[in-house]
């Protein structure tokens, strides 16, 4: 009994030690799994609170790059609403929309990223809104330029969004004008380039093409402009990599939409009592 | 008293410094310097060392909180924070005696330097292995720890000649 008490007398710091190593292990292990990470995120009302803060002194700097984004985006969503109504215009029969059948798939809730992040392996972003006005995990943000990511960690006012640019990820994307599909992953490397892989090798793929999302997921609805092939490998590799040229530059984000899909659960029941 | 309310600023400041400002400069698209680990060179020797490995713990839990990290910070800084008499022994050759005494800007520059330059280059090769988390970029685990140390130390040493310049 005296030996014990002796061992632990001397070791007593070391103990202390490898117990609280062991809490920065769990903590990283479970960090790593998508739905795991409850404890340590920044999604919380302090840190949330104080990017928020951060956030508005720098934004300040940036109103007038927001502001031209903003242009752009109106002039082009303008543009097509053009295309439309002279569509419908050279259409004689105008087809009435039922208002009982008509359903509306998507909602757009805008957010402003607090915290951005792309220099480490797994990168995560923070955004402003939270439960309170209804985001959820699982759920797509993109902006007026391409995707940005999925949220995985939600509280009350803030969650926190998976980035692209995490060794995790994984969003079904395809060649514009297309059907070919394959994931979108990233290998860690550069910021502004993510891999497409297990695209089929039938698929006619040439430098400069689109990518946009497949819309094959529940997440992310189809066609969200992704980024321009910029390299591709040939020859019989067992998965078919290209890399993709993001048209968002990851370095510079502001304000952002989250994705609401409304049929999600219905498409969940759907596949998971086909699976039985 | 005094001692605790300047650690407690000290941690504040150094955390503050870390998540808004250097975790985001992002020099050369992934370079930045990891400054928050100077804590561990500021406090106080003493004999008993709860206070400090706790502190320490919870200085790098804090930085994981604001960089989404889970708890590779944590383990780092505890890496060192545990390993950091070890260190003292062996380039001050101080004794427990000593460590009432002990302060680092009275010893010469030759041994302050070795000692923090052996502590933050262990502290960022097992940082940027968690953070890599694979076998794949051996390479790129030891590059950046390369220019992060660098440049870790570059702003220890200009940062701690600034604050005692006038004692």
């Amino acid at each position: 009994m005296q030996q014990i008490v002796f061992f632990l007398h001397k070791y007593k710091y070391f103990i202390f030690f490898l117990f609280l190593e062991f809490i920065a292990i769990a903590l990283t292990f479970n960090n790593l799994n998508f739905h795991k990470s409850k404890f340590v995120n920044s999604a919380n009302f302090v840190t949330g609170g104080l990017y928020s803060k951060a956030t508005d002194i720098s934004e300040y700097l940036h109103l007038k790059d927001i502001n031209k984004e903003l242009l752009d985006e109106n002039t082009r969503l303008k543009n097509k609403l053009q295309q439309n109504t002279f569509m419908l215009d050279s259409t004689i029969e105008v087809e009435v929309i039922d208002s009982v059948l008509y359903h509306q798939k998507y909602i757009y809730i805008n957010t402003r990223i607090e915290k951005n992040e792309y220099s480490s392996q797994f990168n995560y972003l923070t955004i402003n809104k939270g439960i309170k006005e209804g985001i959820y995990p699982e759920m797509a943000v993109i902006n007026s330029k391409g995707i940005i990511g999925i949220t995985d960690n939600v509280n009350n006012n803030y969650a926190r969004v998976q980035s692209i640019l995490n060794k995790n990820s994984k969003i079904n994307a395809r060649v514009k004008n297309s059907n070919h599909f394959g994931s979108l992953e990233w290998d860690g490397k550069d910021y502004n380039i993510v891999q497409l892989i297990d695209i089929p090798r039938q698929a006619i793929l040439k430098i400069g093409d689109t990518i946009e999302t497949g819309g094959k997921s529940t997440i992310f609805p189809g066609g969200v402009p992704v980024g321009i092939i910029s390299k591709t490998y040939n020859g019989n590799t067992v998965n078919n990599r290209i890399d993709v040229q993001l048209f968002n530059d990851m370095s510079n984000l502001g304000f952002v939409y989250v994705v609401k899909n409304l049929h999600k659960q219905e498409i969940k029941s759907l596949e998971n009592t086909s699976n039985e | 008293m005094n001692k605790i309310f300047y650690l407690v600023f000290l941690f504040i400041f150094l955390l503050l410094l870390q998540v808004l400002v250097l975790s985001n400069i992002n020099f050369l698209g992934y370079i930045n310097p990891y400054l928050y680990i100077s804590f561990v060179f500021f406090f106080p020797l003493k004999k008993n060392r709860f206070p400090f490995l706790i502190t320490t713990f919870f200085m790098g839990l804090s930085v994981d909180f604001f960089l989404d990290s889970g708890g590779i910070h944590a383990f780092s800084i505890l890496f060192i924070a545990y390993i950091r008499l070890f260190f003292v022994r062996l380039f001050f050759k101080k004794i427990e005696i000593d460590f009432l005494l002990f302060r680092l800007q009275s010893e010469p520059f030759g041994k302050v330097f070795n000692y923090v330059v052996s502590l933050t280059v262990i502290h960022h090769l097992i940082l940027f292995s968690f953070i890599n988390f694979s076998f794949d970029n051996i390479s790129d685990v030891l590059l950046n720890t390369l220019f992060s140390s660098i440049f870790t130390l570059i702003l220890y040493f200009i940062g701690s000649y600034i604050f005692t310049k006038e004692q």
